[in-house]
């Protein structure tokens, strides 16, 4: 029993089976990412003043990361386009250098980005120790210039221990460029080229800190949106790397032998799933990376 | 007139017989070789595939004997989907509705220990259920929320979207099988996953969900949570991730309804050809593929919040028993609220559509003639689809939004009970002049009209924010949505399966025990519910568990009534209604095997799953159907029989009769 | 057109056919050097002040908006896809609007101001 309309069109309609269903499937994407951008619209619109961070995300890693996932993009449409001129050979050869990037893309969030984050700590200060801090935060040069104040002061932890011990009374951050040199006006706004924690130590008391973390989803909601959202996206990219190398494997090879324009299909509907991938990365890049 | 009543006979089974009906005669699908599909696939042309090797076996393309597992268990085949669907959707029905008759002793008895079966109870359930066989309040609380998750997910939705759609749509629209069988299959599996997750909830220590079936946060986030409870198997968790599998069990159905429907229709089968049911599947099917993904996309964040202690829901200063929670804030109670009832109020037409289809199928078979207003029907169908989505926020008239937005709201929740008038008055007034027949089916269809019509017109006072002030989560709302699922959807899912049933099977089932099963439902259907709007009225809490001033005057005060506890009759008729189904459960297993046989149609039905053979073989239909016609061309003039199927072509006469002008709308 | 033409199961046709696909190729090849410069573009804007955060966040995605459509456009062949396809899109396009637009119109028009 043969179900109709998985490989030609029907007439009516112009489609085959396979493109009806990933475009609904789409469609439903659009709506949870829509539901996921929408916490994050509102929770960013609903931050106090300096609540919500800049200049956290390494951006030009996170560009490099772009520029890798809009070039599969263009390889997979390639290795389609490959299929359908049956040149099998190229279609391969394209198709890897897809699953190559998606999976060095993995790579970079999962093994650099991230765990970076996770390596970094930032101690939100209390309303009232903010004026104690000033030497760290530069909030009356920020006034001056009309600038949201900082209320935070982030850096590299050097006594990790102080996370969970009650008895030690501090933190000691080697500070970050922004709060170790805050009244520069070239730190004003976030760098492209990202610096590293400097030197300078600060020492912070605990009881002037309202809430202290490394950078893990529970520190802000800045982090948690960030890592849901690149969490649930990454989860995606790894869903579709699965789906491509199926499709390169040799039971792809054998499908092509029997009907090539079925895998043609199958290659064309894993690739839209793909670049709504690409898209939706695109719209998450500069939310969290540059703005 | 052939006449369905049949008396309770005893059939000895013969051996044969037994065999040759076996509920799915899938050997039948041996016999049925030509497939002439090829016509309409050019893809099937020898030019672009290799010759047919007799040996070589696509997935489903077998021409051999499947196991018992892959005939029953792993089947891609959209009926036994279907039926599998439908075997536990009534099972978890039953256990949901069981839950509600637990919770109704302590409504009517309320801090009295439940006799016999009470202590027993308590020990399945484990501790801090019903120790001494009294229920304590965080038990009553599981009990009302997984009462609500289960019926509404596990429950109605299977049943009535996937069990009736995957077994009766592809029938209907003359295909061989759903667009994508494989992904089917996926979906029944992420379903029976997501509920087996929900069932065990009620067994990790803390016991169930409890926090409603909406999980409001901050609540939901903070609950099961401390030395008692495990990090991640507690009951709020489960059910999160329960609910991810649910969701996505449905995500992939409906893809696969709307393709279907859109490919897969015979030749001739056009848009305004399809039968009502299949136009109110696809309109369902779209409510599910738009909406429940922002709430997935809440699940995720709540999970987040309870697992990784974000603050998506999480207000910032939120203390908690004195202590203020370790958490950092910035996060909102109602973002929680608006994604989960963009999704909450087009679930509740995915609750009522598939069963106004299913009542419109019946009542055009029953009263032998068409349906009245099908394009009216039809336009209303989508209409209600597009609607549901921007009137979500008439659920959140008591969280401070201004007076636009309301009125915003207010008037898209009214503009919305139109197209369901028309659907009711469409399906009245096809009832008039009809040769009306009062089968089992027909009862339960015929009954769903008043009570859908009771709930959706006591729907309309709470579309209103300044009634909605009085009666928010009083049991003026819960008797509203009671009236509209319970006698009006459950009845019409009962009706289908009278209906469908000798389809699934070959036979019938018992016409008598099937009206003994009605008459006592619909009875206590009203009086359970009916007294609950009055209650409601007099301030009657929802989702407490005891006390109360409100609860105290709405036992005590109504008609002058003093000392007259209404709960006690509530509760009654809800255990006689249990006792009602008991008859329905007995016929319905007895009769697949004993039930009597009957042909093909016995109901003498115009659609196109009747002409298939009962049950229908792998593939379906041993020739693709070619459909001539509209659905419902029962009583056509100059016809020997009072039903015309669609797949019977036009006669040169019928043409000559239909050149002249009708006097009558047909 | 942006799609490459539906192959033939008629070898004698594929020549042609591969020449058609050709010029796709390159289009593709173009699109995609265009996002990767629209990428390096929108990472220079971010460094611009455009006066107020609303107007950096607006420039941002106008950028972002553009890539999309190309994306969607070109790789993903929409804009010469079926009507069902765009009726699909459209239905989605538009509930997502809604939720955006409504839930912001109720959160910020709350009784208490």
């Amino acid at each position: 029993m043969e179900i109709p309309y998985t490989v030609s069109t029907r007439p009516d309609t112009g489609l085959w089976n396979a493109k009806v269903g990933i475009w609904l499937f789409l469609a439903s994407e659009m709506m949870l990412f829509g539901g996921l951008f929408s916490a994050y619209v509102f929770l960013r619109l609903d931050a106090e003043p300096g609540y919500w961070p800049h200049g956290l995300l390494n951006v030009p890693v996170g560009t490099m990361n772009t520029a890798i996932l809009i070039a599969s993009s263009v390889t997979v449409v390639l290795a389609w386009a490959a299929l359908k001129m049956r040149q099998f050979m190229r279609y391969k050869i394209y198709m890897g250098i897809t699953i190559l990037c998606g999976v060095i893309f993995l790579a970079v969030k999962l093994a650099y980005e991230w765990p970076q984050k996770f390596e970094h700590f930032g101690a939100y200060l209390k309303t009232e120790a903010l004026e104690k801090y000033e030497p760290y935060l530069g909030n009356h040069h920020l006034m001056e210039k009309g600038l949201p104040p900082r209320v935070e002061i982030t850096g590299h932890l050097h006594n990790r221990a102080a996370l969970n011990d009650p008895n030690i009374k501090e933190y000691e951050i080697a500070l970050d460029p922004v709060n170790a040199d805050p009244t520069n006006p070239a730190l004003d706004r976030p760098h492209f080229l990202y610096v590293p924690p400097t030197e300078k130590i600060g020492t912070i008391e605990k009881a002037d800190v309202e809430r202290a973390t490394m950078f893990l989803p529970t520190h802000s909601a800045y982090f948690a949106s960030y890592f849901t959202i690149t969490g649930l996206h990454g989860l995606h990219v790894l869903g579709g790397v699965l789906v491509f190398i199926y499709l390169w494997l040799p039971v792809s090879t054998k499908l092509y032998k029997r009907n090539p324009e079925h895998l043609a299909n199958r290659v064309e509907v894993a690739g839209l799933f793909w670049h709504f991938v690409d898209l939706i990365w695109i719209f998450v890049f500069p939310l969290f990376y540059l703005l | 007139m052939r006449s369905y009543f049949s008396g309770w006979s005893m059939q000895v089974p013969n051996a044969q017989i037994a065999v040759e009906n076996s509920r799915f005669a899938l050997e039948k699908f041996t016999l049925i070789l030509s497939f002439s599909f090829q016509t309409m696939d050019a893809s099937t042309e020898l030019a672009s595939r290799p010759a047919h090797d007799p040996h070589h076996h696509d997935a489903g393309h077998d021409h051999h004997e499947l196991g018992f597992w892959r005939k029953y268990i792993i089947s891609t085949d959209h009926k036994v989907i279907g039926i599998q669907y439908g075997i536990s959707g009534l099972i978890f029905l039953l256990f949901g509705f069981s839950l509600m008759m637990l919770m109704r002793w302590q409504l009517a008895y309320p801090g009295q220990a439940l006799p016999i079966i009470g202590n027993a109870l308590g020990h399945f359930f484990g501790p801090g259920s019903m120790p001494d066989g009294k229920m304590t309040p965080e038990f009553y609380n599981s009990l009302g929320a997984m009462h609500g998750t289960i019926m509404i997910f596990l429950g109605i939705v299977p049943l009535a979207f996937a069990a009736f759609g995957n077994f009766v749509v592809p029938l209907q629209i003359g295909a061989p099988d759903m667009a994508f069988p494989k992904v089917n299959m996926a979906s029944y599996q992420a379903f029976f996953v997501g509920g087996v997750i929900m069932l065990v909830s009620f067994f990790v220590p803390g016991g169930a969900a409890k926090g409603g079936w909406t999980s409001y946060t901050p609540l939901a986030v903070i609950a099961d949570k401390g030395e008692a409870y495990h990090p991640f198997f507690n009951g709020q968790t489960l059910w999160l991730v329960g609910f991810i599998f649910l969701i996505t069990s449905s995500l992939l159905g409906a893809i696969n309804f709307i393709a279907t429907i859109i490919q897969l229709r015979a030749k001739g089968m056009t848009w305004m050809r399809l039968p009502f049911f299949v136009w109110a599947q696809f309109v369902t099917a779209f409510l599910l593929l738009l909406a429940f993904p922002p709430l997935e996309a809440a699940i995720v964040m709540q999970l987040m919040d309870r697992l990784a202690a974000t603050s998506f829901f999480m207000p910032t200063g939120l203390v908690v028993n004195g202590a203020a929670v370790h958490v950092s804030g910035g996060g909102s109670p109602l973002l929680w609220q608006h994604l989960f009832w963009f999704l909450g109020h087009p679930e509740v037409y995915v609750l009522i559509l598939p069963g106004m289809g299913i009542v419109g199928e019946i009542l055009a078979n029953n009263s032998r003639k068409p349906l009245w207003g099908y394009k009216s029907l039809v336009f209303s169908v989508l209409v209600i689809g597009f609607l549901s989505f921007i009137v979500w926020a008439h659920h959140m008239y008591m969280t401070g939004m201004g007076q636009v937005i309301a009125a915003f709201f207010q008037t898209t929740t009214l503009i919305i009970s139109i197209p369901s008038v028309i659907i009711l008055s469409a399906f009245f007034i096809s009832l008039w002049g009809g040769s009306i027949r009062f089968n089992v089916p027909m009862l339960f269809a015929t009954a769903f009209l008043p009570m859908f019509g009771i709930g959706g017109l006591t729907g309309i006072p709470l579309a209103f924010n300044s009634a909605d002030l009085y009666l928010h989560d009083t049991y003026y709302v819960i008797a509203h949505f009671h009236y509209i699922v319970a006698p009006g959807t459950i009845f019409a899912l009962f009706a289908g399966i009278y209906y469908w049933f000798p389809k699934a099977t070959g036979r019938v089932m018992n016409e008598f025990w099937g009206k003994v099963h009605f008459w006592p439902s619909l009875i206590c259907m009203n009086v359970i519910f009916l007294p609950m709007f009055l209650q409601g009225m007099l301030g009657m809490h929802r989702r407490w568990y005891d006390g109360g001033q409100g609860w105290n005057l709405a036992n005590e005060k109504v008609w002058g009534l003093s000392g007259f506890h209404w709960n006690m009759p509530i509760s009654i008729a809800a255990w006689l209604m249990g006792l009602a189904q008991i008859p329905f459960i007995i016929n319905f297993f007895w009769s697949i095997k004993h039930g009597k046989k009957v042909n093909d149609n016995p109901w003498e039905a115009t659609t196109l799953e009747w002409t298939a053979p009962s049950p229908p073989p792998h593939g379906n239909f041993a020739v693709a159907p070619v459909a001539y016609r509209g659905p419902y061309e029962y009583s056509l003039p100059g016809h020997d029989r009072d039903f015309t199927m669609q797949n019977e072509p036009v006669q040169m006469t019928e043409r000559a009769r239909r050149a002249e002008p009708e006097p009558v709308h047909a | 057109m942006n799609n490459p033409p539906d192959v033939s199961p008629d070898p004698s046709e594929h020549e042609q056919y591969a020449h058609d696909v050709a010029h796709h190729v390159k289009k593709y090849m173009m699109v995609g050097g265009t996002l990767l410069a629209f990428t390096a573009l929108t990472v220079f804007l971010s460094y611009v002040n455009f006066g107020t955060q609303k107007a950096n966040v607006a420039v941002a995605m106008v950028v972002a908006t553009f890539k999309v459509g190309l994306v969607a456009a070109i790789f993903m062949h929409l804009s010469a896809e079926k009507k069902l396809i765009y009726r699909i899109l459209i239905f989605a396009s538009f509930f997502v609007l809604a939720l955006f637009w409504l839930t912001y119109l109720a959160w910020y028009d709350p009784i208490h101001h």
